[in-house]
Parts: C-alpha cells; structure tokens; sequence
C-alpha cells in the first residue's frame, strides 16, 4: 500500500483526555498513540464508553469542561494542534479536519435550511462569491446522492429521512475539502440497510480526494470492509493495532477476538452467540493492571497487578497482553 | 393560512364576549353609578329620571343586551366626567403608553439578550454569577420604589431628567408623540427605565436558561467542528434557538406591561392610559374602566395571535393550521 511509505499527516502521541468529575477522575482517554497517512483509513473499535468518540473530539480540540487534555502531542501537518490557541484552532476545523456525528437527527440546526448550513462551510473557509457558492454547494449535494439538489437547498433538515441527513452532514464536513475526516459512528443511528450505502459513499468520498478518513466506530466488521489498519480501545487505552486483514485473520488480543467472535454473521449456524462475558468497568475505578484482566479468559495473577505495555508484534501491528493470542499461521 | 386566520379571528370574538359578560357583571356589582351623576341635593323624581336615561331601571338582561348592540356599533359610552366618548379618551392617552412601553421593552431586549447569551454560554464565570445576582434583585424591585429612588437620584440630585410630566409632544399621523424632541425624549426616559427592570432581569434569566439547554445539543458541536467563531455559533446557531421559548414571555410580558403601566405612570404622572384608569376608579367613571378593560382584553388577543405567527416565521417545523 502506498498511503504507508509517506509521511504521517497525523500523529497521536501519548494522548491523554481527562475528565476532572466530582466522583473521581475520570481517564477516557489514557495513553493513546497512532499514526496516519494521506488517504489512509483508519477504523477506531471498541466498546461503548471505552473513549472512542473522545479521542476524535480531542483531535478536534473540542473536548468540554471538565475534560482537558492533559498530556500527549497531536501533531496534524508538522503542527501541533493541542498547543494551538482558538483561534488557531478554528482555521484547521472544518478547512483541515472535518467531523461527521453520531445522530444526523440533532447535529443539523433545526432552524436554518440545509443550503445555509451547507453553505456556511464555504464562507468560513473559501474567497467564493454567492453564487459560486451557490453552484459549489448544488454540486456537493448532487455528488453525496441527494436527489433534486436545486430544489433541496431550501428544505429544512425536519423535512429528511436520517438517511439524507447523514448524506447533507456528508455534504458538509467534505465541501471544504478536509485533509483528514473524522467520522464517530457514523451509521450507528441509522436503518441497517442504509448503513452500507452510506459507509460506501463516505469511501468513495474520501478515496476521490485523498483525504485521511478516521472511522469511530463499536462495528468491527463494518469498519474491517473499510479500513486499512484497524485501532482497538478498551478503557480508554490501546490494546492492539494492526492492518486490518492481519488483525481480523489474527487477533492478538483476547478482547479483539471477543469482539470479532460476537460478529454474528461469523457464526452462522450456531445456535447461540458467544459473548464477552462481564461489562465494561467503571473508568474511574479501574483495575490495578490490565483493564481487561476481570473479563479476560486468559488473565492470570500478573495480569491484575501489571498494566501490559503496548509491543511489536514480529508480523507488523502491536498488542498489548501479557498473553498475547498465537498469530495467525 | 387563510383558514387559520378566520379560526383566530373566531376565537378573538369569543374571547372578546366573555370579557364583555365578565366586565357587565362586575360593573353591575360596583354600585349605582346614578349618584355619581345627579347633583347632591337631587331629589328622588330626578334620581328616578336618571336612572332611567342611564337604562338601570331595566332588568340586567336588557341592560347587558342594551351594553352589547352598543359596544358592536363601536359606542363605548361617554365618560361621566369628561363629557367625550370613553373610546376617544383612551386612544388619546395611549400613545403615551405605548411610547413608554416600547421603549421599555427595546431597552430590556437590548440589555437583555447579550447579558443573557453570556450568562447562559460562561455560566461559571464570576460576572455570569453576578448578573444571576443582579437580576434577582431587578425581579424583586417594586416598581413603585425603584421609580421613586430613579426620580431621587437622577432628577432631584443629578438634574439629569426632569422627574414628572411628558414635555413636549409634536404630532405625527394623529398621534401626540414626545420622543422626537431631545426635550420630550428626557421625559421619557426615567418611567421607562423604571418599567423596564423588572422585565429585564426576567428576559436575561430566560435567555441564560435557553442557552445553557441549546448549547448542549450537538448542532452546536457540530457548528464549532465547521470551524466557525465562538460568537458566530453562540448568536446564529444558539440564539436564535433560545428565543423561541422567549417569543411566548415577550408576548405576555409586553401584554401585561401596556397593561400595568399603571403604577409608573402614576409615579411619573405620565398622561398614559394607566393614570387614565387609576383616575377614572377614583371618580367611579365607569365608561371608562369598561372601554380600558375591554381595550387590554383586546390588546391581548392581538398579542397572543402575533405571537403564534412569530412561532411559525422563525420555527420552520411549526405550522399554522
């Protein structure tokens, strides 16, 4: 692949996103490191609550009170972006980085018309005049598959199926040609049969302008058709990262194969879906060692006191367990 | 639309009679009004002939029906003191009214809607804290005494603002109006400072409100993530979503406030329809309070009607039917 030998356009250093509560600290976000290429897709799985959307938020600096970033560099094009002031700030959001929401239902505003907020992209971040930007904005809606786009620009986002509002969102984090998108959970309201017609365009979307694409997402198998290395969180901590054939054909991390296994369409046949047993903990009351330790299969007396260190694996990828899965032949 | 329109104008009607019943009843209730109209040595053959010019000899039925046909044909009766027709008096004295109230509330608006965006978007910070504090205190000054401390310090010791009176007016399309002179607009100032506080601090409070709950919703996120300023997502996204709350308050509120100037206008003695009708209880003169009660029912209706079309200019989702 050709994304890998340039270098990095992004690269998460040592992140860490605290939030100071009342009940405690609370760490969404605990160490977290990786690194991506123009043009590479990178999918972010884990659970709910393991920090997911907190890491794409930070790379955004949009974290709200009471969180903070307390440590670690995110270095986007040779900057820094966790040393950037707002102001600052606001010329990389929306020109540089772009974001797509969880629920299409309440990230519009209700109260404008989709051609306005559509078009608002373009007088914060190009010289264009109103009907060029009129034109450029007809054009975007054509291209993400809104049909009558003309028409469109004046409707209201009550008046679209959340199908067509994730499509206007679309529309607007990639109209200002974004080096790098960020999509948490993007299908994850959505009706299961729009799901693969929408990650499709989102693909097709940033493949034809060679913007970097971050997929947060609990779908393993959803973001395994999509993306060329995979990160897996749990607790707010990485333990594994690797290509995402290698990792799918031979996950090295206990939790990894328990969110593979409870895939259901790799189990077809069978007559009950395995699990992971347990829940996720409280993340302000972690575990002395490894996080995953209470739910684990293979945990042993080290791992509830020694927190595992994220290592090399020999065939490319990383993982962190003391006892790490066999590879894959 | 249309359809709407004529159902509005319907229940208006409706509205408007009962108030008609309520206020014929309550009239009914407050005494003979013949006393007030016959000389004091009158003897019992010239009451009788009162009364029955004024028609009160006449069962309440008759009386209310007779009350009714007439307020249709626009006859709300003469003031007993004045010797005008009731109606004419009121629409004399209501520009005064108006002009204080509208400045009231531009005043309050103008006050209220940035103080309130930033108390509701920093509400830790200390001045968010202090204008909470401050307008608890706008809320719970009486109005009476606030007026009269303004006229204290700013008329009796400053000498900036005369303390009573409405200066001069010049007249446009009818209307006698004083904010067009300097002189006439320093009148102005102190009574509509006074009426404004309290509606004020309430609007600033409910502004904060709104916005500390639309800032929440992800629109908001997703605005700030489009790279726009802070102010620009606080003012057109946050905003605009706050004020629709607000619209329904600021209909009552200017309601009550053309209502209940009363008690400023007293303070000020400011020639408004307020001080009419305070005068007009003292002298029992009863056309009077009839016109203003049925005028403030009026003035309601057409408020709350403004407002529900206001709803459906700035909420997209709200439709009129």
């Amino acid at each position: 692949m050709t994304a890998q030998t340039d270098a990095p356009l992004l690269r998460v250093c040592g992140l860490k996103t605290w939030f100071h509560t009342f009940g405690g600290v609370v760490k969404a976000v605990d160490g977290v490191s990786f690194d991506l290429s123009p043009g590479e897709i990178l999918g972010i799985v884990g659970e709910s609550g393991g920090g997911k959307s907190m890491v794409g938020f930070s790379i955004m600096g949009l974290i709200d009170k009471p969180g903070r970033i307390e440590a670690g560099e995110i270095i986007f094009d040779g900057r820094n972006l966790v040393s950037l002031d707002d102001n600052a700030m606001q010329a990389v959001r929306g020109r540089q980085i772009a974001m797509i929401f969880q629920d299409p239902m309440t990230a519009l505003n209700p109260l404008y018309t989709i051609g306005n907020q559509l078009e608002e992209m373009l007088t914060l971040h190009t010289d264009l005049g109103p009907q060029a930007r009129r034109e450029r904005c007809i054009e975007m809606l054509a291209e993400v598959g809104i049909p009558q786009p003309e028409a469109r620009l004046g409707a209201y986002p009550h008046q679209f199926s959340g199908g067509m509002r994730q499509r206007v969102v679309i529309a607007i984090a990639m109209i200002a040609g974004p080096r790098l998108l960020i999509a948490d959970e993007p299908t994850t309201a959505l009706d299961v049969t729009i799901q693969a017609q929408l990650l499709r365009l989102m693909k097709a979307q940033v493949e034809q302008r060679r913007t970097a694409l971050i997929m947060i997402t609990h779908d393993l198998a959803a973001v395994s058709q999509m993306a060329d290395r995979i990160v897996v969180l749990y607790c707010g901590r990485v333990v594994e990262i690797g290509a995402s054939a290698a990792l799918i054909a031979g996950p090295r991390h206990p939790y990894t194969r328990g969110l593979l296994d409870s895939i259901p369409a790799n189990h077809q046949g069978r007559s009950r879906l395995p699990q992971i047993p347990g829940t996720v903990p409280d993340i302000r009351k972690l575990p002395p060692g490894c996080s995953f330790a209470p739910r684990c299969p293979r945990a042993a007396e080290r791992c509830r006191s020694e927190i595992p260190e994220l290592t090399a694996a020999p065939a490319g990828g990383a993982f962190a367990c003391h006892f790490p899965l066999e590879a894959a032949p | 639309m249309f359809g709407y329109l004529i159902k509005r104008f319907i229940q208006m009607i409706f509205v408007l009679w009962i108030v008609s019943v309520l206020v014929f009843v309550m009239m009914s209730f407050t005494g003979d009004p013949t006393y007030m109209m016959v000389p004091l040595d009158a003897t019992d053959e010239q009451i009788e002939q009162a009364r029955r010019i004024l028609g009160l000899d006449q069962s309440h039925l008759v009386q209310y029906w007779r009350f009714l046909t007439n307020l249709l044909q626009g006859d709300f009766g003469r003031s007993f003191v004045f010797r005008q027709p009731a109606l004419q008096l009121i629409m004399e004295r209501l520009p005064a009214t108006l002009e204080i109230v509208f400045l009231a509330m531009i005043m309050a608006l103008v006050v209220a809607i940035p103080l309130g965006v930033y108390a509701g978007a920093y509400p830790q910070r200390a001045g968010s804290r202090a204008l909470m504090a401050g307008s608890l205190v706008g809320i719970s000054l009486p109005g009476f005494w606030l007026g009269m401390v303004l006229i204290f310090i700013f008329a009796v010791k400053l000498q900036m603002f005369p303390s009573s009176g409405r200066g001069p007016t010049e007249v446009i399309w009818g209307m006698r109006l004083s904010f067009l002179s300097w002189e006439g607009f320093r009148h102005l100032i102190l009574p509509a400072v006074t009426l404004s506080i309290g509606t004020l601090a309430i609007l600033m409070r409910i502004i904060r409100a709104e916005m500390m709950e639309v800032l929440r919703q992800d629109y908001i996120k997703f605005a700030r993530a489009k790279g726009a300023a802070n102010r620009f997502v606080l003012f057109k996204h946050g905003l605009k979503n706050a004020l629709i709350p607000l619209i329904t308050v600021f209909g009552l509120m200017l309601g009550d406030l053309i209502a209940f100037a009363t008690l400023t206008e007293t303070i000020f003695a400011w020639p408004g329809i307020g001080k009419l009708l305070v005068d007009s209880i003292y002298r029992g003169d009863r056309p009077v309070i009839v016109v203003y009660l049925m005028f403030v029912a009026f003035l309601f209706v057409v408020v709350n009607f403004l407002v529900d079309v206001a709803y459906a200019l700035i909420d997209p989702r709200i439709k009129v039917t």
